[in-house]
């Protein structure tokens, strides 16, 4: 049996006050697979999103990325795993105002090698995936809402993660550009076969998952199949 | 320390990040980095010229020394009976020993000190001090109207060898043939040597001598037996340099200091500045570290920026600082106008290690100033910082004063402790601490100051907005004025401390001035009996003080004090302005007013038994101390009587004169000069009071020129950041002003919101660095004076400087606020609000 790209088992978190955000959570993501969660505004979906990601901790349970338990990782630890093997799409896009596109792209790729010729030819190829070929040399203020969270998709997939995290990625944008970079997300995605996780609070973002869960106070339930 | 693990490997994304910074901000960059520039650039200039005055004048000392190792030198200019030479030539220890006599002298109006030689015993000796005649074969060495002069007195009396000059000392003016040079005298000291019988015979110093130099075979043996002489002290040659280092030490310490108020300035802009940066890039930051960057990443992109800003405005302030320090060597000479070294010609000298050091400095201020926006930066967590977009202001939060409080505590009880090696060390850290904690006390003095005005709510709409603004975000005000408020604060020190300065020796002047006219001669020339008699006698005068003042060695390695003998007039006497009162003395004791300083260089207290070097040595006690602001290496004032009996020096050299009511100060003056024997009428200069104190506060003026012109500096740097802070948190809020244009507020009314922002911003800098300056001013009264120049005064508050320096902050801030806001609001309301990442 393959072992899946991320496996959460029995993660709980609960928030100063106390409130309990959730408990007893089950996930598996596989390779080529994009699962979409939703929930109302403050479930947690983005607590859910950092404690995958290593940016939070879970306050019981395990996630493992790609069979490592994150729980016991030191932060010098969570960071190269992070840079290594998770991609991020975030609701702001952001994309460094003062860094050329292509540089924005190929930031993951600069944070583990010092060859700026690969990492920019990469990131050329990256955009060109993307349908901004040619605009590397752009900056951030040429590019329209739609164009900013492609390259921020590029940024995601360009050092081939193992994991996509992506937190409510087509909030910034209207229902027809949004319908079209999410589908470009979800082929990128299983193109590549990485395993992804949207959170969000529309229906129309989840409709490209391949599974569909809603976060509640108990755990993830699952709606639909694909 | 291992580093952090990627921090390496992710070279390329911190170069990126710093590169696109300052492609994106090239102002900012050059402004903190001429920030250090000009702190550098001040401190290494000002070393540069103390380093190269002192150097100078050490040459200048070793060249009229002839490099001898030790030397026996009279205690004053009276000099000692040459009967002592005998007893130091066969002294243990000593091998040889040269005879001079040593007399300030001129020609025309270039001063130079006169030395007579034994030629040859001052050959074995000291033969740097050996004249060269072009001629050869004769015996011009021995002839009685030679003279060789050192090549810096050739030049500054503009005459050439073969001349034939006049050379004036001890009131006698003699013609001399200029027979060649002294090649050992180096390039420095302004020298003239004569054959020493030629000098004591024609300069009337008959059976005196004023230093005899040793060639020594047992330099400790020699020190022994040469330990007690009358009227003489035995003093090695690096004693005579440390006379010069110590008379000008405080002063060059406290120029050092103030240049480097500048610098740290420079450091606090560069606090502001990349506090700003990183506030700005706090989601750059929080991006990269989701997106991998270890967190010492974070903090390696602030400090490699902060250090990049370090080389390039150290290295630069280097240079300038270089190019500084030549003009003002050229244009206010060696002492910046402070007249410590006598106005010798000095050469600009390269000193690698200040530089090194002063670069050093400057870097460390850059990353200082970036060491705590880089902790802030990597301590944001991530996560957090993406989502909230910066928007993390709470007005509800409290602001801590104690961290503040602990600094101006343990600064404060710093301050109390004592000089280390006569220099006020823990003065001016103190000073360093109090500062750094009035400057983290801002954000709580801001929020204090602000309270009252945020619950009042009559204002209008724009004012509100301003004060609340304020009000709830205090640190941002502290941001952009801890520079301005460490630099106000020095000015308003320094600029209390010199005004309670000046303002004590304008009163001191004035009580010591008693006198209608004031006559003094120069060169050594002296009022004899018959002299003093006759212009005592002078019509209009009703009385007529005569006194001497003569340089007196207590220690060969500190300078020397004046002595001064004045006729006994007890409470009448103007120049005893007694700082505590006066003790009686036992019977027959000889009594001595020694001045303030003296009393703190030498521990010499009322009632305490002292001995002075004259007259073979003699017992006085001290009656009393009295306020002298004019010497500051001390005085002590004897009777008249008892110093005559002591030494038979019956010359006088100055004279107060008292007129008759009704008399005409300028018949007066035509009188004495009439009365005057020929030879001292060239010699003898008469003033009025009034010219005397107006020149006296000319020289002080003079003498803090430099400090005003640092000052000016330091505050025009602190303004700029000011400026640059301001601007950059305007700017910062442009969807603020976009959101407010939506609500309703017009352009007029934003502009008045900012406007009511900058002043309350300049006013609370004002305000804070007014109570900060006067608490250092306190220390730099009673503590940093007393300890570096041996004076004491009450303290003065400039209440003009005070109210013009809150008026300029608040205006230059206000001004600020409004240009960068007309950029801010310039944009539509629509595209301000919209996301700009």
């Amino acid at each position: 049996m393959t072992l899946p790209r991320l496996d959460v088992r029995a993660v709980g978190k609960s928030v100063p006050g106390p409130r309990r955000l959730f408990a007893g959570l089950d996930l598996a993501v596989q390779g080529g697979e994009l699962v979409a969660i939703l929930g109302e505004s403050g479930v947690g979906k983005s607590t859910l999103l950092n404690i995958l990601a290593g940016l939070d901790d879970a306050d019981e349970g395990t996630v493992a990325i790609e069979g490592i338990t994150l729980g016991p990782l030191d932060e010098a630890a969570r960071t190269r795993l992070r840079r290594e093997r998770i991609g991020f799409v975030f609701q702001a896009f952001h994309i460094l105002p003062y860094l050329t596109l292509a540089q924005n792209v190929a930031l993951p790729l600069a944070l583990v090698s010092s060859d700026a010729r690969a990492a920019q030819t990469r990131a050329e190829a990256m955009l060109e995936a993307v349908g901004l070929g040619g605009r590397g040399g752009g900056y951030a203020r040429d590019l329209s809402g739609g164009e900013l969270q492609r390259v921020a998709i590029a940024r995601a997939l360009v050092h081939a993660p193992a994991l996509i995290l992506a937190d409510e990625p087509t909030g910034n944008l209207d229902p027809e550009t949004a319908a079209r970079v999410l589908a470009l997300f979800g082929s990128a995605v299983r193109e590549r076969g990485a395993a992804g996780v949207i959170v969000t609070h529309s229906d129309a973002t989840a409709a490209i998952a391949d599974r569909v869960l809603t976060l509640t106070a108990e755990g993830l339930v699952e709606r639909r199949g694909r | 320390m291992a580093a952090e693990p990627g921090l390496w490997s992710g070279r390329l994304a911190l170069g990126w990040l710093i590169g696109g910074e300052w492609r994106f901000h090239p102002g900012r960059f050059l402004l903190t980095a001429v920030a250090i520039a000009v702190g550098v650039a001040l401190g290494f200039a000002v070393h540069l010229i103390n380093g190269s005055a002192l150097a100078s004048f050490d040459g200048a000392v070793r060249g009229v020394g002839g490099g001898a190792e030790l030397s026996v030198r009279a205690t004053s200019p009276l000099g000692f009976d040459e009967h002592l030479y005998p007893r130091v030539a066969r002294a243990v220890g000593v091998r040889d020993a040269s005879p001079v006599v040593k007399l300030d002298a001129r020609i025309g109006t270039a001063r130079l000190t006169l030395l007579g030689l034994d030629v040859i015993r001052a050959a074995a000796v000291t033969p740097a001090l050996i004249g060269i005649a072009p001629e050869r074969g004769n015996d011009t060495m021995f002839a009685e109207d030679a003279v060789f002069l050192s090549r810096a007195a050739l030049a500054q009396a503009g005459t050439r060898i073969g001349a034939r000059v006049t050379v004036t000392a001890n009131g006698r003016s003699v013609p001399l043939r200029i027979a060649g040079t002294l090649p050992g005298a180096g390039d420095t000291a302004s020298l003239a040597v004569i054959d020493i019988a030629a000098a004591q015979w024609r300069f009337g110093r008959l059976g005196k001598l004023d230093r005899i130099d040793l060639a020594v075979s047992d330099r400790a043996a020699a020190e022994a037996a040469l330990a007690n002489l009358p009227d003489a002290s035995l003093s090695a040659a690096e004693a005579q340099n440390a006379q010069g280092d110590a008379l000008s030490r405080a002063y060059r310490v406290n120029l050092d200091m103030l240049a480097l108020v500048a610098l740290l300035t420079g450091g606090f802009l560069v606090y502001s500045a990349q506090s700003l940066s990183v506030a700005r890039r706090q989601r750059a930051f929080a991006l990269l570290r989701t997106l991998g960057m270890p967190r010492g990443g974070v903090v390696a992109a602030v400090a490699v920026e902060g250090l990049a800003i370090g080389v390039v405005g150290a290295g630069v302030g280097l240079a300038a600082g270089y190019a500084m320090a030549w003009a003002a060597l050229h244009w206010f000479g060696g002492d910046l106008g402070a007249g410590y070294f006598g106005g010798g010609t000095v050469r600009l000298a390269f000193q690698p290690g200040a530089a090194f050091g002063f670069f050093a400095l400057g870097l460390a201020a850059a990353a200082l100033g970036s060491a705590i926006p880089a902790r802030l930066a990597a301590r944001a967590a991530p996560a957090a910082a993406l989502k909230n977009a910066g928007d993390v202001l709470d007005p509800r939060a409290r602001v801590a004063w104690w961290p503040a409080a602990v600094l101006l505590v343990v600064g404060g009880a710093v301050t109390l402790l004592p000089p280390v090696g006569g220099l006020p060390l823990f003065g001016f850290t103190g000073m360093a601490l109090l500062l750094a904690g009035g400057v983290a006390g801002v954000p709580w003095f801001a929020r204090v100051l602000l309270t009252p005005l945020a619950r009042r709510s009559g204002a209008s709409v724009p004012r509100r907005l301003a004060i609340r603004h304020l009000h709830g975000a205090p640190n941002d005000a502290a941001t952009a004025l801890c520079g301005i408020v460490a630099s106000t604060a020095l000015m308003i020190a320094m600029a209390t401390m010199i005004t309670s300065f000046r303002g004590a020796v304008d009163d001191w002047l004035g009580q010591v001035l008693g006198a209608d006219l004031y006559l003094r001669t120069n060169a050594g020339a002296v009022f004899d009996p018959a002299a003093q008699a006759r212009l005592a006698a002078t019509p209009g005068v009703a009385r007529a003080a005569f006194s001497r003042q003569l340089p007196l060695t207590i220690a060969p390695d500190r300078p020397p004090i004046t002595l001064i003998a004045r006729p006994e007039q007890g409470t009448r006497d103007p120049l005893r302005v007694l700082i505590a009162p006066a003790v009686p003395l036992p019977p027959g004791a000889r009594p001595v007013w020694v001045s303030e300083p003296a009393q703190r260089l030498y521990g010499w207290n009322p009632g305490d038994s002292l001995t002075l070097p004259i007259g073979g040595g003699a017992r006085f006690t001290v009656a009393g101390v009295w306020r002298d602001y004019g010497r500051q290496t001390g005085a002590v004032l004897v009777d008249a009587q008892d110093y005559q009996r002591l030494t038979g020096d019956t010359g006088r050299d100055e004279l107060a004169a008292m007129l008759r009511p009704g008399a005409d100060a300028g018949a007066v003056t035509a009188a004495i000069q009439a009365r005057l024997p020929a030879d001292l009428r060239d010699q003898v200069e008469i003033t009025r009071p009034a010219t005397l104190r107006r020149f006296a506060l000319t020289l002080f003026d003079r003498s803090f020129a430099v400090t005003y012109l640092l000052e000016a500096i330091a505050i025009l740097v602190g303004l700029a950041g000011v400026a640059a802070t301001i601007s950059a948190q305007t700017m910062a809020r442009e969807r603020e002003f976009g959101m407010l244009r939506h609500l309703g507020l017009t352009r007029r009314q934003l502009t008045a919101m900012l406007a009511t922002e900058g002043a309350l911003v300049g006013l609370t800098g004002a305000l804070a660095g007014i109570a900060l300056g006067l608490v250092l001013a306190q220390v730099l009264i009673h503590v940093i004076n007393p300890q570096s120049f041996n004076f004491t005064m009450s303290t003065r508050i400039p209440l003009g400087t005070l109210a013009a320096v809150a008026a300029a902050l608040s205006g230059a801030a206000a001004a600020t606020a409004i240009l960068a806001g007309r950029r801010a609001t310039a944009r539509g309301a629509v595209q301000s609000v919209r996301e700009d990442w």
